[in-house]
Order: C-alpha cells, then sequence, then structure tokens
C-alpha cells in the first residue's frame, strides 16, 4: 500500500489538487487519517483548521474510520417511495449496527446517502461505490455474502 | 404516438463507447474540424441562433453566455457533471454511451471562447463515470483529434451544492464547495479568477449537430423558445424507467403515458414531479402541458435537470415533501443565513404535519418562510428549495388539511 505521505506528494503540483488527493488517500484507505489532512494541509500550505474544513464539507470524504465494505444506502425521494426505509432496516438488523456504524470486526460500515444517480432501479445501495439496483429486502443476505 | 429525437444520445448502443474509432467513424469529430475553420464570432452566432439553453437547469442562453466572455490569455471550460438532483441520471447516460461527443462539444466551446483549458468536474459517486472519461480522453489526445485542447476531470465529493457553478468552481479550486456571491459571474471571473464558461454536459453534447447541421435546424425543433430536444430520465412508478430524449414540444402525458408505459401495477396517476427534487409537484390537471422550459415556468413548475418523478394514487405526497425537506436540510452548505435557518425549519414544520402534529398557523409559518426564502438565498439551492412545499400547498392542500390537528 502506497503510503499517505507518496500519495499526497502526487498531487503537490496540481492546482487545487487536495480533494483530488484526498480521493486517492481515501481509495487506498477507505477514509482520511487525521495524519492525511495534516500532512495535507502542509503540502497545500494551508492551515490545519482549513484543510479540516474541505475534508468535512464533503460528505464523500470520510474524517471517522470506516470498514472494509462501506454500504451507502440512497434516501432520496425516489428511492425513499421504493421502500429504501424497510431496506435500510434489513441491512441494520442483519448487520446489527446502526446507520453510522462499523461492524466490530471492521468489515462492514453502514451509511445513508442521497441520490447516487441510478434512479431507473429504486432502491439502490452501493458498496464502494458500486451500485446495486433495484434492491429488496430478501436479496439483502445474498449481496452481504458477496462481501468476502 | 409521440416518437423520441436523437441527438445527444444518436450512438447510444450504436457504438463502442470506451471506442474513439467508433465516434469517428460515426461522424465524430467533423464537427470540431468545422468548427475550427470558422470564425469565432461566426461559431458563437451559429450557436446563439440556435438558441440552445442550458440543459443543467437554469435555462440560459448558452451562445449568449459565451458571447460575454472577455478577451483574457487564460480562460476556461468547464463541464458540469455534478448531477446531484435526485431522480436525475441523464448526464451518467450520455457520457456512458457517447464520452466522447462530451469532449468534441467541449473542445467547440474552447474554439468559441479561445480556451484550451477545459475541466470536467464529475461527482464523486460516479468513479467509473471518470475512469471512462480518462480513458476517453487519452484516446483523444493521443489520436490528435483535440488539438490543442486539454481536459482534466476532477473528482465532486458528495455535496449537492457543488452543482451550483460557483460552488463547484470553489470545489475544483481545492475549497469548500460554497457558493460565491454574483456578480462577476463565471463568464467574466470564475476558475482561479478567469473568464470561465460552465455548461452543463447535455448543453455541450449537443454542439457537435448544431455545428454540422446549423443552427436554424436546431431551433426548428420542438418548442421555439427553447428548441431542441431533452434528455429526460424517468423514475417512480411508471412502467418503464428509463431515459429518453425527446423534442421539447412534448407533454408530459406523453412522457409518462406513452414513452412511461403508463402508471405500475394498474394504478392510477396521482402526482409528478419534474425537474429534480427542487422541482414543483404536477398534479393530473396540467399533464398536457409541454416539456419545454417555459411552458413549465408558465405553470408554476420547472423542466430543470428532466428527472421525472412519478406517484401513483397510494403515495403519500406530505411524507415525500417531508423527506425532500430534509434532503435540503442537509445539502444547505450553511453559508447564507436564510438557506441554513430556513431549510432546518421547513424541515421542522414539514415532520410535525407528518407527524399529525401541526396547527393550521404552521402552514402560514411554512408558506410565509418558503416565500422569504424563494427571495432571499443567496443561491438557487435555497431559492428553489421551497418549491415542492409551495407547489403541494397549491395543488395537494387537501392532505395537509387532512394532516392538521384541529
Ligand atoms: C444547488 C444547485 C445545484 C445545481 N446542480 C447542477 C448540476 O448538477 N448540473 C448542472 O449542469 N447544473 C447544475 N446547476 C446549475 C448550474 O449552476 C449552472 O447553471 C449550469 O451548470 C450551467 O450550465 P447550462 O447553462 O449548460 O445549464 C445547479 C444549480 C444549483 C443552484
Ligand atoms: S434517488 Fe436513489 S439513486 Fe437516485
Amino acid at each position: 500500500m502506497a503510503t499517505i505521505q507518496d500519495i499526497i506528494n502526487s498531487y503537490k503540483d496540481k492546482p487545487g489538487g487536495i480533494i483530488e488527493a484526498y480521493h486517492a488517500v481515501q481509495r487506498e484507505y477507505n477514509y482520511l487519517p487525521e495524519e492525511a489532512v495534516e500532512y495535507a494541509a502542509r503540502v497545500f500550505g494551508i492551515s490545519a483548521a482549513q484543510a479540516f474544513g474541505v475534508a468535512t464539507f464533503y460528505s464523500y470524504l470520510s474524517v471517522a474510520k470506516r470498514g472494509q465494505y462501506i454500504i451507502r444506502m440512497c434516501e432520496s425521494a425516489p428511492c425513499h417511495i421504493a421502500g429504501a426505509d424497510i431496506l435500510i432496516k434489513t441491512f441494520e438488523d442483519e448487520l446489527g449496527i446502526k446507520v453510522g456504524e462499523t461492524t466490530a470486526d471492521g468489515k462492514f460500515t453502514l451509511e445513508l446517502t442521497e441520490c447516487v444517480g441510478q434512479c431507473q432501479g429504486t432502491p439502490v445501495i452501493t458498496i464502494n461505490s458500486m451500485p446495486y439496483v433495484d434492491m429488496n429486502p430478501e436479496q439483502v443476505p445474498a449481496v452481504l455474502a458477496l462481501c468476502k | 404516438m409521440a416518437a423520441e429525437m436523437r441527438i445527444v444520445l444518436r450512438n447510444a448502443d450504436q457504438i463502442n463507447p470506451d471506442k474513439i474509432e467508433d465516434y469517428v467513424q460515426a461522424g465524430g469529430y467533423k464537427a470540431l474540424e468545422k468548427a475550427r475553420s470558422m470564425a469565432r464570432t461566426d461559431l458563437i452566432a451559429e450557436v446563439k441562433k440556435s438558441n440552445l439553453r442550458g440543459r443543467g437547469g437554469a435555462g440560459f442562453n448558452a451562445g449568449m453566455k459565451w458571447s460575454f466572455v472577455p478577451e483574457a490569455p487564460v480562460k476556461y471550460v468547464v463541464c458540469n457533471l455534478d448531477e446531484g438532483e435526485p431522480g436525475t441520471y441523464k448526464d451518467r447516460t450520455i457520457v456512458e454511451k457517447d464520452p466522447q461527443r462530451l469532449l468534441e462539444g467541449m473542445a467547440i466551446c474552447g474554439h468559441a471562447i479561445n480556451s484550451n483549458q477545459g475541466y470536467i468536474y464529475c461527482r464523486g459517486e460516479y468513479p467509473y463515470v471518470v475512469d471512462l472519461l480518462r480513458r476517453a480522453i487519452d484516446q483523444a489526445r493521443s489520436s490528435g483529434v483535440l488539438g490543442d485542447f486539454n481536459i482534466e476531470v476532477r473528482m465532486g465529493g458528495g455535496a449537492y451544492v457543488c452543482g451550483e457553478e460557483t460552488a463547484l468552481i470553489e470545489s475544483i479550486e481545492g475549497h469548500r464547495g460554497e457558493p460565491r456571491f454574483k456578480p462577476p459571474f463565471p463568464g467574466v471571473s470564475g476558475l482561479w479568477d478567469k473568464p470561465t464558461v460552465v455548461n452543463n454536459v447535455e448543453t455541450f453534447a449537443n454542439l457537435p449537430d448544431i455545428v454540422m447541421r446549423g443552427g436554424a435546424w436546431f431551433a426548428s425543433i420542438g418548442t421555439p423558445s427553447y428548441p431542441g430536444t431533452k434528455v429526460l430520465t424517468l423514475t417512480g412508478d411508471v412502467v418503464n424507467r428509463i431515459p429518453i430524449e425527446v423534442p421539447t414540444n412534448t407533454t408530459i402525458r406523453e412522457v409518462i403515458f406513452d414513452f412511461g408505459g403508463g402508471i405500475r401495477g394498474g394504478k392510477k396517476f396521482k402526482a409528478v414531479q419534474i425537474g429534480g427534487t427542487s422541482g414543483g409537484f404536477i398534479p393530473e390537471s396540467l399533464l398536457d402541458t409541454p416539456i419545454d422550459a417555459d411552458s413549465m415556468r408558465n405553470i408554476g413548475a420547472t423542466l430543470g435537470t428532466g428527472a421525472v418523478l412519478v406517484m401513483d394514487e397510494t403515495r403519500d405526497i406530505i411524507d415525500i415533501v417531508t423527506r425532500i425537506s430534509k434532503f435540503f436540510e442537509h445539502e444547505s452548505c450553511g453559508k447564507c443565513n436564510p438557506c441554513r435557518e430556513g431549510t432546518f425549519r421547513a424541515y421542522e414544520i414539514m415532520k410535525k404535519i407528518n407527524k399529525g402534529q401541526a396547527a393550521p398557523a404552521d402552514l402560514d409559518k411554512l408558506a410565509l418562510l418558503s416565500r422569504v426564502m424563494t427571495k432571499a438565498c443567496l443561491c438557487g439551492l435555497g431559492q428553489a428549495a421551497p418549491g415542492p412545499i409551495l407547489t403541494t400547498m397549491e395543488h395537494f392542500k387537501a392532505e395537509y388539511q387532512a394532516r392538521l390537528q384541529i
């Protein structure tokens, strides 16, 4: 795994590249460790407060440690009327955690999201950003089983 | 029955989107060549004549926008692929099916405003689209079709407000995505304070055909004041949940019942929300309205992004609007007070109504708050947020009344 420093350094010369650097770190680590944000602040010449301000503005970026598989459930209106609530409840029950939490083994994190642009197949979830459409609660165990 | 007309989706499912050769074989990049043989002012005049209006929501004349860009050593072309408006998947569809068309459109704009640097701001939720675009750009670059025009893809971070053009610019600059005060408009001072044209994916994707076939051809399609086609994305309780591309004089009824195949499960129609989650709710009585932006505005609705969320007779309007209010409360960036506080209070009151705990006075407060936000919010997010509330209060008043505590 590339080090946080290496990843961030590779965006150093890109104007406004801090967000790209954050995305790159998150692709490797699934979240933005505190040292990544502090290091990015130094590399991009802004204060740590500003770097945290950027990191926390964007819901797709997370400064909290997350699991290996990040399951995000869309709750925007089209998914809402297609039964997102029941789906969310099913995932919570199946994993034994609430939205926003990570399983004790560090495998799964459950999050809510707004529309992910796959509304032809509501309700929609994403696992590590890959969409799964037309989800129904019965499929939840099978989908979780895909995450090895 | 009304028929589809494909301009931006012409190559969809006809070519391999991952092969530039396919696009070129289908006539791709001829328009850019033609555009580059034209004087800039003539090119802008042609686009103006086409009356192509922005497909990202605001509907501003694209050629007119370009004509405001002053001479400067550095200028930028920015493509808005943030597509955060719930119910919308058109820009993803256009790019997934035919990415080179977008690149060609941007390069045409680059020639028109004399810019050699483009950015595509793609929402973070579409990493697979980012990958596809980067491959497409590599192919275009190595085959030389773009000439000296460069395109870079930047990824958004899951903030709806970053679809607003000045917030988007802030985000490309690496900042929190908070909208700027306007003026100055991006055309004069945008990305890194340089003149910047921001257009939607679908706007750019129309350009190759406008250049090849002429502004007059485009202007003659659909409704004259908002000509051309519009890509609509159907979702909700409609049989066919698909993207379609139709002339702008197509009616809402045709969209739902002809293209959409009607309501699922043999149920009856109740309402449709068009334009995304900030769009107005439309009742049965207004379904014969054409979808063009002006006709929609005349009925108090919007064309917006072209998302079409159909709701059947069993749907609970109050519950849906409550959910929508939560969206805006969550997505408000907090920069301006009327939006930050307003979306919070609107959600609070909607929750109260939804739970059956509101009094008639709460409805009055909600209506007043909504009107204030429409006028006082800094950007389109807060200004449009009350749309679903105001239109449902108008067309589905009985549902609000029935929920009140008496
Ligand atoms: C809150 C908000 C979100 C927006 N989201 C988008 C978006 O996702 N895509 C888009 O093209 N335009 C969006 N817009 C409109 C842009 O500000 C801008 O008008 C548009 O990109 C200009 O391109 P066009 O003229 O080609 O439509 C949004 C506006 C607001 C206020
Ligand atoms: S509303 Fe859920 S994916 Fe669009």
